[in-house]
């Protein structure tokens, strides 16, 4: 089972989010970057499944500029086999998932594995859009998946329940929170990660079809109106008369 | 110029999302036509009420073959269809199905997408949520056709106009296009799904354990909620994962949210914070919470729910 993870780069989920004073940019400064949780999954599932097969190999793939290296060495040293980076910063969802999709397109992969989105522009594009380029059938948000052969058995969510698939390689899944948990780098992982290929791609285009013009906080709330616990009636009459939203 | 909506459906009927969906197309349309694509077996006295919040044609692929969703397949009838109207814009309400057809939609009609949009456009361009609900960023596309993928809650809904006119559609894609089966649907039954519903109450580790759940639950039904809960809740397997809440769980937006015996620390606010009016109640008065919190009460959450439970469903009952 050969198996491509898309690994995306995000700020560390305690982040208080701020921009630039031009709204164009996130203010960076003292930000921790992480690997983005569901991609976590996505890698962790990824190296399950690989075990499981009992061959094949797990290449973690990102876009992004040399600051991402600390955590593509980071997959490397969570288990996968070798990493790919790709020269770019990435500006939109089209213009990533083109570039990934361009390099795996003649490498011959049974599996790519997105997270269900990035916790910084929770698009949930990026898989979506290489199952398309390359005509791959995609199954988003799945908490499960087996293997028997090529065919795979996956439990994904829809509106209102779960729902079972059954589909074949080669396809595009992406993970959610149920699917595993995430392996935490031993010793022996970040040694063995030193010496892990990881080429640097640069990209043969890059285009995009969307812009942010400017990033925003959302206004801030008016301090809560506290009522006392012996006189809950009061709660229920400002929610109905005031908040008007009972 | 027109507009197309993709009215997604289950089992032939249509929903509050899709009703908002069309309602901002309409509005986005300027005049332009507004049509709608539905999927699949449905009745014409459903599909014709698509035209109340705006649709003025329904485009319908009558097929049982196409009642299974697989995205490859449902993002080519929704992307022949918005050439076969011309449209320069297509507009999804973004719920599950809608989130795993908008990128594929997007690469075949080469357009921009707009994920997740909570507004209509202004000059800035589309505002759509960022960081999970803790910032906003407004979008533009470079390109002459438009993906708007709509946030559920986000919009109003506006009924009251024409019915529409229904009109059979064929695609390109046929049944043997089909790459993913459905082998099991599990629906949960009987209950509010979380991300449609307007109100939801959620639990946190201060309920102490799961034998106390139904608290939550009876407060709950009478304000006909759904249930949420936080992520070490559903970790310590008191309630099932996809009532998890935030960051790694899901994002809800509904009218009313009330937090009971949950902290508010930064992920689990990062999936609740967009909802219209919120309502905390914590022992602890600097509990975080309240300082995102419309109304708070600073109380055992044992004590204060029974009375708060009686008091709504006074109050229901009134009214
Ligand atoms: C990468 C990452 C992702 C995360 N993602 C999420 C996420 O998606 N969602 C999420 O929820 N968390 C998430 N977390 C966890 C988060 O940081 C908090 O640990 C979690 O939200 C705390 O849950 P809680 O408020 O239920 O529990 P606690 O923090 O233990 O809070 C319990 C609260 O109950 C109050 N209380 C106690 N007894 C009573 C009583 N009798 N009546 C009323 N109140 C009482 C206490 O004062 C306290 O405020 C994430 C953490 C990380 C590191
Ligand atoms: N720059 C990137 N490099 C590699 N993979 C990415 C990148 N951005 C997003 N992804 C993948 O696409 C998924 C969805 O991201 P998004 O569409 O940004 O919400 C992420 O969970 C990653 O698996």
């Amino acid at each position: 089972m050969k198996i491509l993870v898309c690994i995306s780069q995000v700020p560390d989920t305690t982040t208080k989010i701020t921009f630039t004073p031009d709204g164009k940019a996130l203010n960076s400064v003292g930000v921790t970057f992480i690997i983005n949780p569901y991609d976590e999954l996505a890698l962790t599932k990824a190296l399950e499944l690989k075990e499981a097969a009992g061959s094949g190999s797990v290449t973690a793939i990102t876009v992004g500029d040399a600051s991402t290296e600390p955590n593509i060495r980071k997959a490397l040293a969570i288990g996968a086999d070798e990493a790919v980076r790709i020269d770019a910063q990435p500006l939109d969802a089209f213009q990533v998932s083109a570039m990934i999709a361009d390099y795996a397109k003649d490498k011959g992969f049974d599996l790519i594995f997105t997270g269900r989105e990035s916790i910084d522009f929770n698009g949930g594009q990026v898989g979506g859009m290489i199952a398309e380029m390359l005509d791959w059938p995609s199954v988003n948000v799945i908490n499960s998946i087996v293997f028997n052969g090529n065919k795979a058995t996956i439990e994904r969510d829809i509106d209102g329940g779960r729902e079972v698939v059954e589909l074949e390689t080669p396809m595009v899944v992406s993970a959610q929170k149920e699917l595993t948990e995430p392996r935490i780098p031993n010793m022996r992982g970040i040694m063995a990660a030193r010496t892990k290929p990881l080429a640097v791609v640069t990209p043969a285009s890059s285009e995009l079809l969307t812009e942010v013009s400017t990033l925003t906080l959302p206004p801030a709330k008016g301090s809560c109106k506290f009522v006392d616990s012996s006189n809950v009636q009061e709660l229920v009459d400002l929610l109905h008369n005031e908040a008007k939203i009972i | 110029m027109s507009v197309l909506v993709y009215a997604e459906n289950t089992a032939g009927l249509f929903k509050k999302a899709t009703f908002e969906a069309i309602t901002y197309a309409f509005d986005i349309a300027g005049g332009a036509p507004v049509i709608a694509v539905a999927i699949g077996p449905a009745s014409e006295e459903h599909l014709k009420t698509l035209g109340q919040f705006g649709a003025s044609k329904v485009l319908h692929v009558d097929n049982a073959a196409f009642q299974n969703f697989d995205a490859r397949v449902y993002a080519r009838v929704v992307s022949d269809a918005a050439e076969s109207i011309n449209a320069s814009k297509v507009v999804l309400a973004n719920t599950y199905s809608g989130k795993s057809l908008a990128p594929r939609i997007a690469v075949r009609l080469k357009a921009g997408l707009v994920p997740a949009a909570v507004e209509l456009p202004a000059a800035n361009g589309i505002k759509r949520t960022v960081y999970s609900n803790k910032g906003f960023a407004d979008t533009i596309t470079k390109t002459a056709t438009q993906v708007i993928s709509l946030t559920p809650n986000a919009y109003k809904v506006e009924g009251g106009k024409a019915d529409a006119t229904v009109e059979s559609f064929t695609s390109s894609v046929k049944a043997s296009d089909y790459k993913v089966s459905t082998i099991e649907v599990k629906k949960v039954s009987g209950k509010v799904p979380l991300t449609e519903a307007e109100v939801v109450v959620s639990g946190g580790r201060g309920l102490k354990g799961p034998e106390n759940w139904h608290l939550i639950e009876q407060l709950a039904e009478s304000l006909g909620a759904a249930t949420a809960c936080s992520k070490p809740v559903s970790d310590m397997h008191w309630r099932p994962h996809d009532e998890h809440v935030g960051q790694t769980g899901i994002t809800i937006k509904p009218n009313l949210y009330i937090a009971i015996g949950i902290s508010g620390a930064i992920q689990h606010l990062a999936g609740v914070s967009g909802s219209k009016v919120i309502v905390a109640i914590n022992t602890d008065k600097e509990a975080p919470f309240f300082k995102i919190a419309d109304y708070g009460i600073v109380g055992d959450a044992f004590d204060v729910l029974p009375k708060l439970n009686d008091a709504i469903k006074a109050l229901k009952a009134a009214n």
